[in-house]
């Protein structure tokens, strides 16, 4: 199968630090993979080796079928970066960073300005584009990285947290640009430690700590991972939450609870049951305002797979 | 309150295709790279204090403080000094491309860089080029001041200029071993530290205040050697008459050597460095 990148026990130690302890990671084209792991759980230094910014001690990675420590200047003509921290030079205005990358990339200066142009519109970046990027707001910042990691089209594109530190209609914005790119069948990969923001762009997770992937799938794999669904049903009539806990739990042989007021849930095996439990409520004559199956949240996930509070930083180290 | 809207990225109809691989990459790549060094030196005028200012200073203070004692006569120590002194403050900013380099590596706009299919060098040969300009402006500033002073060109312009290409080729070819220091050192301020260590010898230790047959031995025998030291004798005779040919040689053998040495360890230092 064509994959857009994959890497195969990839090693990396610092000194006595064993940053990445035999890391696989693998994406098809056209997708977006989420890695998902905690503070130095090895998220960075696993995209500095894709970028073929750092060489593994053992293991290897290919981008595009391409070897990234043999190939690495064919690998650099296939991907965009956009590192963990902000690689736009503060004194150029935002214009003349998007040039200069242009022009690395063997575009024609002509070209490198229409490029730069475009891209600049495209980020909503026009009117700050003749401004040093020092002037520039943390989103803007940020947008402008983005922008000049794609002035080469790149197939695959790293993204390392591209939106720690931005407030959330910042990140709304970072989230459509990341949607956009995959409409154009570039490949992503995307750090986070935002479980929200795997869940919402990723097409497959691979979740790591310390430095080895811990678990893969889909999100909604991953979720399952954890056990099983919960049926929560809010009956119309308030008067009537008694017997819809009554039901929920005669169906599901495990005691119903209810989590806030006139809502109760309870934990199911399958979709099986959750149509039984809609077949009952209509024969007992409740009509409901809610009635959903849902699957649990990241962050639980999260915590099965690493004893660890998502949220916690490296406190619990 | 202005909401910013975000379209798709990399529309159809997109006016720039993919790059396609041009020849001469590392030319153009590196120039693009000097060209962005220039428009950082433009835009922070402040960081070139040491090749306007200081020079001048320099001048002022030798000559008035000096000239009497050392020459009899403070308008021929100024003839003396002057082109011994601009050797000195070129020579002496090349010190700065190391340590610019050093405050860069750390920032995320290099690992941009090598991200980017670009060679190796380009980056560090663009930063050398670029910092060519504060060579050129060390030199305006002073021969602005030596005219003002009174300064005479004895020998003509051509001379002069030949004189002036001479020290900026030579402070272009030592600036490779700041930027080695630059490379395997930690901190700016040790490369700056650790570079003046050796320029105060390579400036000081020369015919520039006083001339070399007034000084003890030793230090004639470490004149004799210091490629600095010929240089500025070859400016003064490419600028107010004098032996020239021997001491060119001496610098251009110099000046081949550092370059052939230390612009391949600084690259190597700068793949390695991770
Ligand atoms: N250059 C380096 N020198 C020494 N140790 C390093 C270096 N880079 C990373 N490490 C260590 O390797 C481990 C993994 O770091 P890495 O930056 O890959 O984690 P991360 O998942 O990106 O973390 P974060 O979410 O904080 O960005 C950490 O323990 C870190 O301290
Ligand atoms: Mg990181």
């Amino acid at each position: 199968m064509d994959y857009a990148f994959e890497a195969h026990g990839l090693v990396k130690r610092f000194g006595k630090t064993t940053a990445l302890a035999g890391l696989d990671l693998s994406v098809r084209q056209g997708r977006v993979l989420g890695v998902l792991g905690p503070n130095g759980a090895g998220k960075t230094t696993a995209v500095r080796i894709l970028a073929t910014l750092l060489r593994p001690d053992e293991g290897r990675a290919l981008v595009g079928g391409l070897d990234v420590v043999k190939d690495a200047a064919r690998v650099r003509r296939l991907i965009g970066l956009t590192g963990q921290y902000a690689s736009v030079d503060e004194d150029l205005t935002g214009m003349q960073n998007l040039v200069l990358i242009g022009q690395l990339l063997d575009l024609r200066k002509d070209e490198a300005r229409a490029r730069a142009t475009e891209l600049l519109a495209e980020f909503g970046l026009a009117e700050a584009g003749g401004r040093q990027a020092k002037t520039y707001s943390g989103g803007m910042r940020r947008r402008l990285d983005l922008a000049a990691s794609l002035v080469g089209r790149p197939d695959v594109i790293f993204l390392d947290e591209p939106t720690t530190g931005l407030d959330p209609s910042k990140r709304d914005d970072v989230w459509n640009i990341v949607r956009g790119l995959v409409s154009d069948g570039v490949t992503v990969l995307l750090t986070t430690q935002y479980l929200e923001e795997a869940d919402a762009l990723a097409d497959e997770i691979t979740v790591i700590d310390h430095g080895r992937s811990i678990a893969h799938g889909t999100p909604a794999q991953l979720k399952q991972i954890v056990g099983g669904q919960t049926v929560l049903a809010r009956p119309a009539d308030p008067g009537r939450l008694a017997e819809t806990e009554a039901i929920l739990t005669g169906v599901s042989g495990r005691p119903a609870e209810s989590p806030s007021r006139g809502v109760v849930t309870v934990p199911v095996d399958g979709d099986a049951q959750f149509t039984e439990v809609v077949a009952r409520l209509a024969q007992a004559g409740i009509s409901v305002t809610e009635l959903s199956l849902r699957l649990p949240s990241l962050d639980e996930v999260f915590f099965t797979l690493t004893g660890e509070r998502a949220t916690d930083d490296s406190a619990a180290a | 309150m202005t909401t910013t809207v975000i379209p798709p990225v990399q529309n159809p109809e997109a006016t720039v295709a993919r790059p396609q691989p041009r020849p001469f990459g590392l030319v153009r790549h590196s120039l693009a790279l000097a060209r962005r060094s220039l428009i950082k030196t433009i835009r922070t005028p402040e960081q070139l204090l040491d090749v306007t200012l200081q020079p001048i200073i320099f001048v002022m203070l030798f000559v008035f403080l000096l000239g009497g004692a050392i020459a009899g006569d403070t308008h021929q120590y100024l003839q003396f000094l002057l082109p011994a002194i601009m050797v000195q403050t070129v020579v002496f900013a090349s010190v700065a491309t190391g340590v610019s380099l050093n405050t860069d590596l750390k920032k995320g706009v290099f690992d941009r860089f090598r991200s980017l299919p670009i060679g190796r060098s380009a980056p560090l040969i663009g930063s050398v080029l670029g910092d060519l300009i504060r060579y050129v402006v060390a030199t305006v500033s002073l021969a602005v001041c030596g005219l003002v002073l009174g300064f005479q060109l004895v020998t003509g312009v051509l001379p002069a200029l030949a004189a002036v290409a001479m020290t900026i080729g030579f402070a272009f070819c030592l600036s490779w071993a700041f930027v080695l220091l630059g490379m395997v050192m930690r901190e700016p301020g040790a490369v700056q530290g650790t570079a003046f260590m050796v320029m105060f010898p390579l400036t000081f230790g020369t015919g520039m205040m006083a001339p070399t047959d007034t000084l003890p031995g030793w230090l004639q025998t470490w004149v004799h050697i210091n490629p600095v030291a010929h240089a500025m004798e070859a400016a003064r005779g490419l600028m107010i008459g004098g032996p020239v040919a021997g001491h060119l040689v001496w610098v251009v053998v110099w000046g081949v050597g550092l370059l052939a040495v230390f612009a391949p360890l600084a690259v190597r230092a700068y793949r390695r460095r991770t």
